[in-house]
């Protein structure tokens, strides 16, 4: 085991995986970050320092800075991964997915079916996404709503350093499109992370947290340490909570979370996406159709309100989800009947 | 065209207000009050000064993340400016936008815009508009698309100067060129030695190149330009040489700057040392004239941060104000 912080796990699998594999090309904007300028191409290194240094070991052959065009650089990748390479091309913020809609959506998500299982699209699209810094409606937005609802995308949103660098692996080696969303908030938190260099998670195989019994609660990235956080508060009164991290939005480990549910028979979705047709929804009717007679109490969601991100600090907090609003609903699910 | 003393004092005043906005928040940020991404304008004032200059409440603005600037040369309230940049409720946006999404359509001002290329096809509907409308008697209002030279690399913006030109908008692009996006060279990500003007030229529409640090030379361009799109001569570009004082945003390390070169910039490329230097070599202004205009500016300013700390901060209820279904 190494201790690294999430940021790191990023950048050194992305490294490992270009040393083993001569196919595996990053791009993206500013990834080299300098070039064109007296400072030298890798002056910066990328804005999250997720690329630090590739461009130096690499060259510009395999580490392909680009200009402000993200259509261009999805697009990019669609037609080198339908090349036989394996971009991971990056995307500053999450929110410029609406930038690039199409490519993602219409393209790279529909090749293998389009064209009848005959063609592989094996393209990684990181990009950090998630509020917690006041940066706004157009620079917080947890996209993995929009994202996980395309046929033809894997999502992947890992929450530790380990699963980083063990879910990034099977991103890169994994022959379809798969989005890699990356908190901003866990760059630099830090995890021990397993030094086998093929150190893979599957997809679809959610992470139990935590295990008490009584309720359980589904979430993702960030907000598992506000849920971890609730059941610790919890569990000095006795009340025991079974905390999921999902990992992949898709495919979906229906498996974890009904084992939990028909055991503890209440349900919290925390989720940073807004409430409608989003994560939490799909997980609430999951079980009602397929655990409803273990059932206690009506499922609930834990999400922001249906509004854009607002900026101030205040707003801000009061919009997202908090340690606070999951305690609450937990005892709300307990307390039902 | 000789410019007035009061358009002179009032183009001064104006390029001073940013300035002095900008080195506050500089200073602010470092206290860790004010939140967010902050994108300093510092250095690029002649541009938005000697554009806006010449507009009306009626001509409209789209601007960028790089955005304080635009909107304080487009008569945005000082105070509500920042105020909004600390997040309170009495800011012009209510503390929801922020430094990044500041707009005051009353005065024309369309939105500042955190998503890089966002703004040119924004501008062309504004621009469309001004078309149904018709001119008026100092013919067509216009609208001004800012952009940078790295959003002069996204489709959008290419998208946006086609269609101005196929539906002949009055719309003017103006393109900063600070030489930088984010930490990447211009001659880099734009691949070639032509400039940004030349691309304009190739969708069809006249272009125009200055040099963006002297005022009066932005002025007086835009001047020619305004004549061509307000007479009905169709859309027009403007790419506008100049500077970036600070980091791209605030806490930029700034290592792809050369040497020396911040402190060159400010010595040798700094509008308002030009505009001083010109305008009392010329006998058009007094330097104690400047003084005083210096001296309104720094109490406005630090009226401004001081209104901005005692304002009402909002409230959890604020975040379901303005919306128009809510969950
Ligand atoms: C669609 C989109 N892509 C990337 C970014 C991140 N970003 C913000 S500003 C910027 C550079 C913009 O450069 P330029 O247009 O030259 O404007 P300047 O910052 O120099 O004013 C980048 C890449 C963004 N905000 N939006
Ligand atoms: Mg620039």
């Amino acid at each position: 085991m190494t201790k690294m912080m999430y940021r790191d796990a990023v950048l050194s699998t992305i490294m490992e995986e270009m040393a083993r594999d001569p196919d595996v090309v990053v791009l993206g904007e500013d990834v080299v970050g300098g070039m064109g300028t007296a400072g030298g191409p890798e002056a910066i290194g990328g804005i999250w320092s997720t690329s630090t240094g590739l461009y130096d070991r690499f060259g510009p052959g395999r580490v392909i800075d680009t200009p402000i065009s993200e259509s261009a650089i999805v697009g990019a990748a669609a037609g080198l991964a339908l090349s036989g390479k394996r971009p991971v091309a990056e995307l500053m913020f999450a929110d410029f997915i609406g930038v690039c809609l199409d490519q993602l959506w219409n393209q790279i998500a529909k090749f293998r079916y389009m064209f009848g299982g005959k063609s592989r699209c094996p393209a990684v699209i990181r990009m950090a996404y998630g509020a917690g810094f006041n940066a706004a409606a157009q620079h917080s937005q947890s996209v993995h709503q929009i994202l996980t609802g395309m046929p033809g995308l894997k999502v992947v949103m890992p929450a530790t350093p380990a699963d980083v660098k063990g879910l990034l692996r099977t991103a890169i080696r994994d022959d379809d499109p798969v989005i890699f969303l990356e908190h901003k908030a866990l760059y630099a938190t830090s995890g021990d992370v397993p030094d086998d260099p093929d150190f893979m998670i599957p997809f679809g195989h959610a992470r139990l947290c935590r295990a008490g019994g009584d309720v359980t609660i589904v979430s993702t990235g960030l907000l598992l340490g506000m849920c971890e956080a609730a059941a610790d508060r919890l569990a000095a009164e006795g009340i025991g909570c079974d905390v999921i991290d999902l990992r992949t939005t898709s495919p979906l480990d229906e498996e974890t979370i009904l084992d939990s549910v028909e055991v503890t028979g209440r349900l919290v979705v925390v989720d940073e996406a807004p409430p409608r047709c989003g994560l939490a929804a799909d997980l609430r009717a999951l079980v009602a159709e397929k655990a409803f007679s273990s059932l206690k109490a009506p499922p609930l969601q834990v999400t922001p309100p249906h509004t854009p991100i607002p900026f101030a600090r205040e707003l801000e907090s009061a919009y997202l989800p908090s340690v606070d609003k999951i305690e609450d609903a937990v005892r709300r699910v307990l307390a039902w009947r | 065209m000789q410019l007035s003393r009061e358009a002179l004092l009032n183009a001064y005043r104006a390029m001073k207000t940013i300035r002095e906005f900008e080195e506050r928040l500089h200073v602010e940020i470092q206290t860790g009050e004010i939140a967010g991404f902050t994108h300093l304008y510092c250095g690029q004032e002649a541009v938005a000064v000697g554009v806006c200059e010449h507009l009306g409440t009626r001509d409209r603005i789209v601007s960028t993340h790089r955005g304080h600037g635009h909107c304080l040369a487009k008569g945005c309230d000082v105070e509500g400016m920042m105020k909004e940049i600390w997040g309170s409720r009495e800011g012009l946006c209510k503390g929801k936008g922020g430094s990044m999404h500041i707009a005051d359509a009353d005065k024309g001002m369309l939105g500042a815009n955190g998503i890089v290329g966002a703004g040119a096809p924004i501008a062309v509907g504004a621009a469309l508009a001004s078309r149904a409308n018709g001119p008026g008697p100092d013919g067509l209002d216009v609208a001004i698309a800012f952009s940078g030279d790295g959003a002069c690399n996204q489709g959008t913006t290419f998208e946006a100067m086609n269609l101005a030109v196929v539906t002949q908008a009055p719309c003017i692009f103006v393109f900063e060129n600070n030489h930088y996006s984010e930490h990447t060279g211009f001659s880099y990500a734009v691949g070639t030695d032509r400039d940004i003007a030349s691309r304009a030229e190739a969708f069809g529409m006249k272009a125009w190149r200055a040099d963006g640090t002297d005022f009066f030379a932005v002025h007086e361009t835009m001047r020619e330009v305004l004549a061509h799109v307000r007479g009905g001569g169709g859309p027009a570009a403007v790419e506008f040489d100049t500077e970036r004082f600070f980091g791209h945003f605030e806490g930029d390390p700034q290592r792809y700057r050369g040497p020396g070169e911040i402190d060159r910039i400010r010595a040798e490329r700094d509008c308002l040392t030009r505009f001083r230097a010109a305008v009392t070599a010329a006998g058009l202004l007094e330097h104690s004239d400047i003084d005083a205009l210096d001296t309104q500016v720094m109490d406005t300013i630090e009226a401004a941060v001081s209104a901005a700390r005692a304002a009402a901060r909002p409230t959890a209820e604020d975040v379901l104000a303005d919306v128009y279904i809510s969950y």
